[in-house]
């Protein structure tokens, strides 16, 4: 066998072929804009220096466990919820039977943001995205008849979490399930709120608190629960890269860390429970390689930086949902076929858990038969693909492995700045994570627009006279009858007792005292998402989003 | 499209045109906003953008203190039947019955009549190319 480097090869052979014919394009890169070689060697991939390792050891590259999806399957989690309580419970039953193995809450936007059904604020957005969660009588009917102790949930939710969690506490109690036995994530992630989700409340400081007074409280009475999701999804779905979704998201959670630890928690107490979050989007090996390099350095940063004793505290464990700013409203039925790619991408890389989005998504909230297809596109994966049948599948190649040691050194580049500018809060208040996806975004959206990139049946393949589909139409009604209900709960019940939970919440705000328990409280008291919020409200005041164009 | 703006003779003294780009309701769904404001800044326009949360009084305060020509509205929440109504009352009980008002986001063909009917001039979907969008500006923005 003749030995040959990579540089004479493609001095030699590779050179010569171009001249006779050039390639497709002058270069080809990444959607992270990464040039890419022709072809990929044992000298471009030192496995990051050399240390692989294996599936369920640190620094867990290969995966968080040692046997993977041999084990168990990933959850296939179905991000779902629309209008009332009533027709997501319906909804949540019926994925239940489709062979779904876990809930995952929408809600809608005045329930995100801390308003009630009936606020000025709250007008044409009750119902909508997800479902509308005023009281304990709300999340009483959302799981009526899903034993809170058998199925796992979560909930997107980040500035109302800590509420959130209190319902979820008070009615798996008249369900008989106390909290040590309640097993699930809230989102929590506030800090992506301020980049880029936008459904912040209060100032980062107060919310910061907030966050972890749930770490605490979990710690203590809810050890099953994944006390945060911090998330990359937003960010990557807002337009940054592959690398900056790494950066920024393990940015965010350093500063969670670093607050837990300021407020006297031991980090492997917390450390554990901390859960990640991730899009994946069309190029389907720098995604494997995505989750690879966030694994490894998230497992480097906690056993360095943070001093973590507890293999536990060094895993990075994610829930993956397909991309949902891929999906076009043209030729929707393609839709599919991308989400597929991304799936098999998660998978390749290891995810936990996994959201398939629907092919009708760029239209409007999913139909039921839109969302079986993407239910069914996870189950032919894991059971007629094989992809899951092997740990890391991928890792070892020359490739992958060279992608993931970049992606990773890319990421540390981008910590760093974060980290001159004082830490992921300071640096999103001087709009750096903000204006860094915003020219990712644009300069994604000219090469669309220039052809540089083809988007199939947008800017090449396109057809005209296209039949608009099926769409899901949330019934406007759905508004009135929340606000109707609403309205009499206040009516009937215990004002006073009500007012009293809320005062001593808004006391414990302006104080130091865990609020969850106070919360927890009020929620019993029959006290509102949006009379709690609004308490909080006046102790710390509301945020100003800082806008960067 | 250019990144400046090419003037004819007549049009040299004129001012740039003034657009309000303005998310609605309460999306933080603030890609596709960011993304026309910066194509129509690119254009040769003078953008305004409100950022996310606002309420249909704000929108019309900032078109009237802002004096704009053309207001686009973004929303991806489905609020749009109960926000937009609103908004083009605060708009015209300002006298501001004259600026070119456009939309974007997830906004279902179904509701183009009503929309129509309240005076959008024009809808932009997914997938869009933000040429149109600048175009449609350009060649309908009311004369300064």
């Amino acid at each position: 066998m003749p030995s040959q480097s990579k540089p004479e090869w493609l001095a030699g052979t590779y050179a010569k072929a171009v001249a006779r014919n050039p390639e497709r394009a002058p270069a080809f890169r990444t959607t992270g804009e990464m040039a890419l070689d022709p072809v990929y060697g044992p000298e471009d991939a030192d496995g990051g220096n050399g240390a692989l390792g294996f599936p369920g050891e640190y620094p867990f590259t290969r995966g968080v466990q040692p046997t993977m999806y041999r084990g168990r399957l990933w959850t296939m989690r179905q991000y779902a919820g629309f209008g009332t309580a009533e027709e997501s419970n319906e909804r949540y039953r019926y994925l239940l039977e489709q062979g779904q193995t876990g809930l995952s809450v929408a809600f809608d936007l005045p329930t995100q943001i801390g308003y009630d059904s009936d606020d000025p604020m709250a007008l044409g957005e009750v119902g909508k995205v997800g479902v509308a969660i005023d009281s304990i009588d709300d999340m009483r009917t959302l799981f009526r008849g899903i034993p809170l102790d058998r199925v796992t949930t979560s909930m997107t939710i980040n500035g109302t979490a800590a509420v959130l969690l209190g319902l979820y506490v008070a009615v798996g109690r008249e369900q008989g399930v106390s909290p040590d036995r309640l097993g699930g994530t809230v989102q929590n992630d506030i800090l992506k709120e301020y980049i880029t989700r936008g459904t912040w409340i209060y100032p980062p400081g107060p919310s910061m608190r907030l966050i972890t007074d749930v770490f605490r409280y979990c710690a203590e009475e809810a050890p099953r629960w994944n006390t945060i999701s911090i998330s990359g999804y937003h960010m990557r779905e807002a337009g940054c890269t592959a690398a900056q979704e790494i950066a920024f998201t393990l940015a965010n959670g350093i500063a969670y860390v670093d607050a837990a630890v300021a407020a006297g928690l031991d980090v492997d107490a917390f450390a554990g429970r901390l859960s990640f979050f991730f899009a994946c989007h069309n190029n389907l090996l720098e995604e494997v390689a995505k989750f690879r390099a966030a694994r490894r350095l998230w497992a480097t940063i906690m056993k360095e930086r943070f001093e973590a004793q507890n293999p536990r505290s060094m895993m990075l464990r994610f829930h993956t949902q397909t991309g949902g700013a891929t999906l076009t409203a043209q030729q929707p039925e393609n839709n599919i076929v991308r989400t597929t790619l991304q799936a098999l991408a998660a998978v390749l890389g290891g995810t936990q858990s996994l959201h398939t989005n629907s092919m009708d998504e760029a239209l409007s909230l999913p139909t039921e038969n839109a969302v079986q297809i993407a239910l069914r596109t996870q189950q032919v994966i894991a059971c007629e693909s094989g992809a899951g049948d092997v740990v890391d599948p991928l890792g070892g190649s020359w490739f992958i492995e060279s992608m993931t040691d970049r992606l990773e050194a890319e990421a540390r580049d981008y910590l760093k700045t974060i980290e001159d500018l004082g830490g992921a809060p300071a640096a999103l208040e001087q709009g750096f994570q903000q204006r860094e996806i915003q020219e990712a975004s644009y300069r994604y959206q000219r090469q669309i627009e220039e052809k540089e990139r083809i988007i199939v049946g947008v800017n090449d393949f396109t057809v005209s006279g296209e039949e608009p589909p099926e769409l899901l139409r949330v019934d406007p009604a759905i508004g009135q009858r929340q606000v109707e209900r609403l309205r009499a709960l206040r009516a009937e019940r215990d004002g006073a007792a009500a007012d009293a939970a809320i005062a001593a919440l808004e006391a414990g705000a302006r104080g130091a005292d865990n609020l969850v328990p106070l919360i927890v409280a009020a929620v019993e008291a029959r006290a509102t998402l949006g009379e709690i919020s609004h308490a909080l409200r006046r102790a710390w005041g509301e945020y100003r989003e800082i806008v960067v164009v | 499209m250019t990144a400046t703006h090419e003037t004819s003779g007549a049009e040299e003294t004129a001012r740039k045109i003034r657009v309000l780009i303005a998310k609605p309701g309460l999306d933080g769904h603030d890609r596709g906003a960011k993304i026309v404001a910066r194509a129509l800044r690119d254009g040769g326009c003078e953008v305004i953008y409100t950022g996310i949360r606002q309420t249909p009084q704000m929108i019309a305060e900032a078109a009237l203190q802002e004096d704009v020509d053309v207001v686009g509205l973004s929303i991806l929440s489905g609020a749009h039947l109960e926000l937009f109504p609103r908004i083009v009352e605060e708009l015209t009980s300002r006298g501001l019955d004259d600026v070119l008002l456009f939309c974007g986001g997830i906004i279902p063909e179904e509701d183009t009549q009503a929309l129509e009917g309240l005076g959008f001039s024009a809808i932009f979907r997914p997938g869009t190319n933000t040429g149109d969008i600048v175009s449609f500006v350009r060649d309908n923005a009311p004369a300064g």
